[in-house]
C-alpha cells in the first residue's frame, strides 16, 4: 500500500552559505494493508519528513515514494488532493485552522470530501465524545490547551475512515489517562483495516504495543522489525 | 451546487466577521478606489459640460451682400444647416442686426447720433455654430465652393481663426489630459486596493496551506475567499455612495456656482443607478480578481 523507495531529502542544498541538511538517506520500506507501524527515532532523526514526503508536501532529492501503487510526487499539483483525502494526518504542531472552532476543524474534512450536512451533524459530535472534547466544540484552537487541540486533530485524522493515518507524535502533549485512550483508538480503528503509522519519542508506548517498529537514526533506517521494540 | 454555494458564502461570511480588523481594512482601501472612480466619472461630465460651455460661446457669422434678398438668404440658410458640422444656423435681419445694435449701444449718445446720420449700415446675416470648435474649416470651405458665394459679402472667420484654434487646441488637451490623470489615479487606487486584498490573503497563507493538507482542493479553498471578497467589494460599494451621496448633496450648491450652472447633485442624480452599478461591479471585481491573484501562490503547497 505505502512504499518509500530509496528515498533521500536533502535540505537547503541549493542555498549559498548554509550547509546541507541529510534529513532522509536512502531509506526504503514497505507498509501493508491492516498495519500499525511505529517509526521511532531522535528528534531530527527524519521521521516528519517521511510524513511531508507521503503528503507530496515535500519532493525527494532522489528516491520514490508510492501510495497504493502511484509515484505520489508524479501527480500534479492541482489534483494532489484526492491523495490527501485518503491519509488522515495528525501533525505534531497540530495545523488547525485558526479561524474555525473544534467543531468546525473536524467537519471541515468532511465538507472538503462532499459529506451532507446530516452526516457532518452527526458525526463531528460522536468523534468530539470520543475524543473526550464534547464541551469544546464552540472552543477555538486560541481558547484551547496543547493536549485538546492534539485530540481535536486526531479527530479530524480519523473522522472520515481514511486508509492511512500517520500520527506525528499525536500523544506528545497528553497526560497518560489520555494517551492510553488514545492509543485504544488507534488500535480500534486499525483492527477496521485501517494502516497506522506513529511516529513517537515514546518508548513506553511502542514496547507495549509490540507491533513492527523502524527505527531512524541521523535519516538512514537502521532497524525494521517484526513485534521490535524501541532501542536507540 | 446550490448547497454548495450557500455554504461558501457562509463560510466567507464567517470568515469576513472573524477577520473583522483586516476586512474593515479592506472595505475602507476598495470603498476609496470606488469614491475616486466614481470622482472621475463625475468629472468626466463636468469637464464635457465646460468645455461645451466655452465652445457654445464659439461662431462665425457669414454677412451677407444688402442687394439678395430674403429668400434667397432662407434657402443658402438651409443650405448651410445640412453640412453635417453645423449645430445650428440663426439668420439674423438688417433690421434685427440694427435692433441689437441699437441695445448695445443705448448709453453712448455719439454712436446712436451717427447711425441715426448714416441710416442702417448692418448687413444681414448667417450665424452658424459648429458641433465642435475644429469643424469651423469645414463650413468655410463649403461655404467657398458653393454655388451661392456670390451673396456672401464676408465671413469673419479669419478674424477669429486665431481663437477658435486656441479653443480647439485647449479643448483638446484638456480631454487627453482628463483621460490620462484619470487612468494614472483609476491604476493607482486598482494597485494600493489589490495590495490589501494580497496582504488579507498573505495572513492567511498558512490556513490556506492546513486547507491543501488536509485534502481540499483548490476551488474548494477558493470559494470562501472569493465570497469574502465580493463581500467587502458590496460594502465598500454600499459605503462609497451613500458617503459620496452625502457629500455631493452638502457640496452641490458651491460647486454650481464654480461650474457655471452646471448642477452636480443633478448629474448624480440622474446617473445614480448606474454609477452605482458601477461601483458595485468595481468593489466585487476589486475583491474578487485581487483573491484569485493574491492566491495563486499560496495554493501551491
Amino acid at each position: 500500500m505505502l512504499k518509500f523507495q530509496n528515498t533521500t531529502k536533502i535540505y537547503d542544498k541549493n542555498h549559498i552559505g548554509s550547509i546541507a541538511k541529510v534529513a532522509l538517506d536512502n531509506v526504503s520500506f514497505e507498509v501493508n494493508k491492516k498495519e500499525f507501524v511505529s517509526v521511532v527515532g531522535k528528534s531530527g532523526a527524519g521521521k516528519t519528513t517521511l510524513l511531508k514526503l507521503l503528503l507530496a508536501e515535500e519532493k525527494p532529492t532522489k528516491g520514490r515514494v508510492f501510495f497504493d501503487g502511484q509515484d505520489v510526487h508524479k501527480i500534479a499539483k492541482p489534483s494532489i488532493f484526492h491523495l490527501r483525502r485518503r491519509i488522515g494526518t495528525v501533525f505534531q504542531d497540530y495545523k488547525l485552522l485558526p479561524t474555525k472552532t473544534a467543531y468546525e476543524n473536524i467537519a471541515y474534512v468532511l465538507e472538503v470530501m462532499g459529506y451532507e450536512d446530516e452526516e457532518i451533524s452527526r458525526d463531528v459530535p460522536e468523534v468530539l465524545k470520543i475524543v473526550g472534547l464534547s464541551d469544546k466544540s464552540h472552543s477555538f484552537p486560541a481558547e484551547m490547551s496543547g493536549g485538546e487541540k492534539q485530540r481535536v486533530v486526531i479527530a479530524r485524522a480519523l473522522i472520515h475512515r481514511p486508509d492511512v493515518i500517520f500520527a506525528d507524535e499525536p500523544t506528545g502533549n497528553l497526560d497518560p489517562y489520555h494517551t492510553s485512550e488514545i492509543l485504544k483508538l488507534l488500535l480500534n480503528i486499525n483492527n477496521f483495516g485501517t494502516i497506522i503509522i506513529l511516529a513517537t519519542h515514546n518508548k513506553e508506548i511502542v514496547n507495549n504495543l509490540k507491533r513492527r517498529v523502524i527505527t531512524l537514526e541521523n535519516g538512514k533506517l537502521i532497524r525494521d522489525e517484526e513485534k521490535g521494540r524501541f532501542v536507540l | 451546487m446550490l448547497t454548495l454555494l450557500k455554504k461558501t458564502i457562509k463560510t466567507g461570511w464567517l470568515n469576513f466577521i472573524r477577520n473583522s480588523a483586516i476586512s474593515i481594512a479592506t472595505c475602507f482601501i476598495i470603498g476609496m478606489t470606488i469614491f475616486l472612480i466614481t470622482s472621475l466619472l463625475i468629472m468626466k461630465d463636468v469637464a464635457d459640460y465646460l468645455i461645451n460651455v466655452i465652445q457654445e460661446k464659439v461662431d462665425i457669422s457669414i454677412y451677407l451682400k444688402d442687394t439678395v434678398a430674403e429668400e434667397e438668404i432662407l434657402v443658402l440658410k438651409d443650405e448651410i444647416a445640412k453640412i453635417p458640422e453645423v449645430k445650428e444656423v440663426q439668420y439674423v435681419s438688417r433690421a434685427e442686426a440694427l435692433d441689437r445694435f441699437v441695445e448695445r449701444y443705448k448709453n453712448n449718445p455719439v454712436v446712436i447720433e451717427s447711425l441715426a446720420e448714416v441710416g442702417n449700415p448692418l448687413l444681414p446675416a448667417l450665424n452658424v455654430k459648429a458641433w465642435q470648435a475644429n469643424q469651423y474649416d469645414a463650413v468655410v470651405s463649403f461655404l467657398e465652393n458653393s454655388p451661392s458665394k456670390d451673396l456672401i459679402d464676408k465671413v469673419d472667420y479669419h478674424e477669429r481663426k486665431p481663437v477658435i484654434d486656441r479653443i480647439s487646441a485647449m479643448t483638446a488637451t484638456f480631454n487627453a489630459l482628463g483621460i490620462i490623470m484619470s487612468l494614472v489615479l483609476a491604476i493607482v487606487a486598482i494597485l494600493v486596493a489589490f495590495n490589501q486584498v494580497r496582504l488579507a490573503i498573505y495572513n492567511a497563507r498558512e490556513e490556506i496551506a492546513i486547507q491543501r493538507l488536509v485534502g481540499a482542493s483548490n476551488w474548494f479553498i477558493r470559494g470562501p475567499f472569493l465570497a469574502q471578497g465580493a463581500i467587502s467589494g458590496v460594502f465598500a460599494a454600499v459605503g462609497a455612495a451613500l458617503i459620496f451621496s452625502i457629500a455631493i448633496f452638502i457640496l452641490s450648491p458651491k460647486l454650481t456656482v464654480l461650474f457655471s450652472g452646471l448642477s452636480i447633485s443633478g448629474v448624480f442624480l440622474s446617473k445614480f443607478w448606474l454609477l452605482f452599478f458601477i461601483q458595485l461591479l468595481v468593489g466585487i471585481g476589486l475583491g474578487v480578481v485581487s483573491s484569485i491573484i493574491a492566491m495563486k501562490k499560496h495554493l501551491e503547497v
